[in-house]
């Protein structure tokens, strides 16, 4: 009787709970590491952490973002770098998200916010200018009235991408080494990972000697 | 036949017919928003989803959005289509949809002398939109003109899917028409009439009396196997099989063309569920409980026919596509034979019994034919087997299977 067998399972399913969460009202909670819409971070000074080098442009697969770099003003500088990225746009109608611009940035300028709730009704909305990605005075992404942030969406949105092994080296898995940024100063290491205070980019060349 | 058409014809008469008209067109267009809403949210209940729920309560405004939606989207006309034919298939598809529930009888008492006349403002008439003499044989026909419908819209769309589709259609729809026409002939047989009026009386004493047992259950089982096939329904999707052919015969329609075909699939459940109600489970019969007459035989009849829509929609939740040549072999080598040799059992024994033999004298030859028909199978499958390892040891070849 293996036929019937599985109407038997096909019935009881219907007293079984359901396994769908109803989307807009219920959310299952995001991962941490969630890949969702970039933010441009700045320094705990303010100062914007992009040094308009173009790596992430060069390694994006869908050649979704376009930078352009100029020297800092002198007298005014945006970067603490030599130069700053004045044009930053990113079309979201080609962005994968697949986060080679975040592991390519040399100045963890550009990370991935969890947010990827967020519309547009025209191609020219899907283009993210460098006024939008920028994180706001409080370090903060700043909330753009199209996009649709929940409660502690905004609160990891940085600084754990040099916590694997900067520069390839098997000595610094899992050792926090990230610089400062608004808002937060140098964020507090995540579960699994060592706080090494000791580490500073001076000493990331003795250490490739070892 | 219907006492309204006895006698003279009044405009109160052609009044009457009017208001079962639109109370059955209406009837089968909500009823197919409502059927079209269950089977979502069935199927997701039986896969531990929760399947629509945002249209009005419990989602059961779904169907409605969908129709609206479709109203607005645009009409495609492929290049290479035949406009014509491709234009009137979705009709041929539609109209004996509608047509086919016209002959079930959907309520009435049939117990005492009321042969199943109710009375409506005045005139007496049967609850049922027409009775006409050739009764069941309109819905067979209906159901082959339907087929028209699906092979002309996959030949008219000039695409390869389609085509292939509206193939397969044919192919099964043709044979398994031949399994439900005879099972519908052993009901035929067993109540001496074609007329679904007169089926349902046949019926209506007790439950004994409903053919699901007076014939035995065989017809009834394949009845339900073939009508599933006959609706194109899963276990035998193969049709519109999404993962093979895209969408079958209607891949190529859009809009409001696809919603009537749509409509007409879930139209033809419905119809399907009415008539094997109205020819094994005795259609409206049931106790009469309390209150008017008038209300117990739809009652009993739409739960009957309920039953049905939950088991289609239980097929579809539980059991996987059937591969081709199984579809075939299923239909020629099982059903057909099946349903054949149970008519010629059952026509046996109604000869027998219209002579007024018992029991006895009735299973001794039948019993006789049985013994020998067997002896005879075992003889071939012998001779099969012989001719084969003959062949085989001829021509030094293994023999498989």
């Amino acid at each position: 009787m293996g036929y019937l067998e599985g109407f038997a399972v096909t019935f009881k399913k219907l007293f079984e709970d359901r396994v769908t969460a109803p989307y807009p009202e219920q959310k299952a909670p995001k991962p941490l590491r969630l890949h969702g819409r970039h933010v441009l971070n700045r320094y705990e000074d303010g100062m914007e952490k992009c040094i308009g080098c173009e790596l992430c442009a060069g390694v994006c697969p869908a050649k979704c973002i376009y930078v352009r770099g100029a020297d800092n003003p002198p007298d005014d500088p945006v970067s603490p770098g030599e130069r700053w990225g004045f044009i930053y746009e990113i079309n979201y109608l080609r962005c994968i998200h697949c986060d080679l611009c975040v592991e390519a940035c040399p100045t963890e300028a550009i990370t991935e916010s969890k947010l990827f709730e967020f519309s547009f009704t025209n191609r020219q909305d899907a283009i993210y200018t460098r006024d939008e990605l920028l994180v706001g005075d409080d370090g903060k992404p700043q909330q753009l009235p199209w996009e649709d942030w929940r409660e502690g969406e905004d609160l990891f949105s940085s600084a754990w991408m040099r916590a694997t092994a900067s520069a390839g080296n098997a000595e610094y898995e899992g050792v926090v080494a990230w610089s400062g940024e608004l808002g937060y100063g140098v964020r507090a290491p995540e579960q699994g990972q060592r706080v090494a205070p000791d580490v500073s980019p001076g000493d990331e060349a003795s250490a490739e000697e070892r | 036949m219907d006492p309204l058409l006895t006698g003279d014809l009044t405009a109160g008469d052609v009044g009457i017919v009017l208001l079962k008209v639109v109370v059955v067109f209406v009837f089968l267009l909500v009823a197919v928003m409502l059927m079209i809403w269950f089977e979502r949210k069935l199927v997701s209940d039986m896969q531990n989803r929760i399947g629509p729920d945002l249209a009005g309560p419990w989602g059961i405004l779904q169907s409605l959005a969908d129709g609206v939606k479709f109203f607005f989207k645009e009409d495609l006309k492929p290049l290479r289509a035949d406009l014509g034919v491709f234009r009137l298939a979705p009709y041929l598809s539609i109209i004996p949809a509608f047509l086919a529930f016209c002959i079930v009888p959907i309520g009435g008492n049939f117990q005492g002398d009321d042969n199943g006349v109710v009375t409506i403002l005045g005139h007496d008439t049967f609850l049922q939109v027409a009775d006409p003499p050739i009764g069941i044989l309109f819905f067979l026909a209906l159901s082959s003109v339907a087929v028209y419908g699906v092979m002309l819209a996959g030949w008219s769309s000039g695409s390869k899917y389609p085509l292939l589709g509206s193939v397969r259609a044919t192919a099964q729809m043709v044979s398994y028409e031949a399994a439900l026409g005879l099972s519908v002939a052993t009901v035929v047989l067993l109540t001496g009439t074609l007329s679904t009026h007169g089926i349902v009386d046949a019926q209506a004493d007790s439950f004994r009396d409903w053919n699901i047992l007076a014939a035995g259950f065989i017809p009834f089982a394949i009845f339900l196997m073939a009508g599933t096939a006959e609706l194109n329904r899963p276990p035998f999707d193969l049709v519109e099989a999404e993962q093979e052919i895209v969408g079958g015969f209607h891949t190529e329609y859009s809009s409001i063309r696809f919603a009537l075909f749509f409509l007409a699939e879930f139209m033809n459940v419905i119809t399907m569920s009415a008539i094997i109600v109205t020819l094994f489970l005795g259609g409206p019969a049931g106790p009469q409980l309390f209150g008017p007459d008038l209300l117990w035989g739809p009652v009993w009849f739409f739960a009957k026919v309920f039953c049905f829509l939950f088991v289609f929609v239980w097929f579809r939740a539980t059991l996987p596509r059937f591969r081709y040549d199984q579809l075939m072999d299923l239909g020629w080598k099982a059903l057909i034979p099946l349903a054949l040799g149970w008519l010629l059992l059952l026509a046996v024994i109604q000869v027998f019994r219209d002579r007024g033999w018992g029991a006895p004298e009735i299973a001794v030859p039948i019993g006789v034919a049985f013994v020998v028909m067997l002896g005879g199978y075992a003889l071939l499958l012998r001779a099969i087997g012989t001719a084969r390892t003959e062949r085989a040891a001829s021509d030094g070849v293994e023999v498989f299977d």
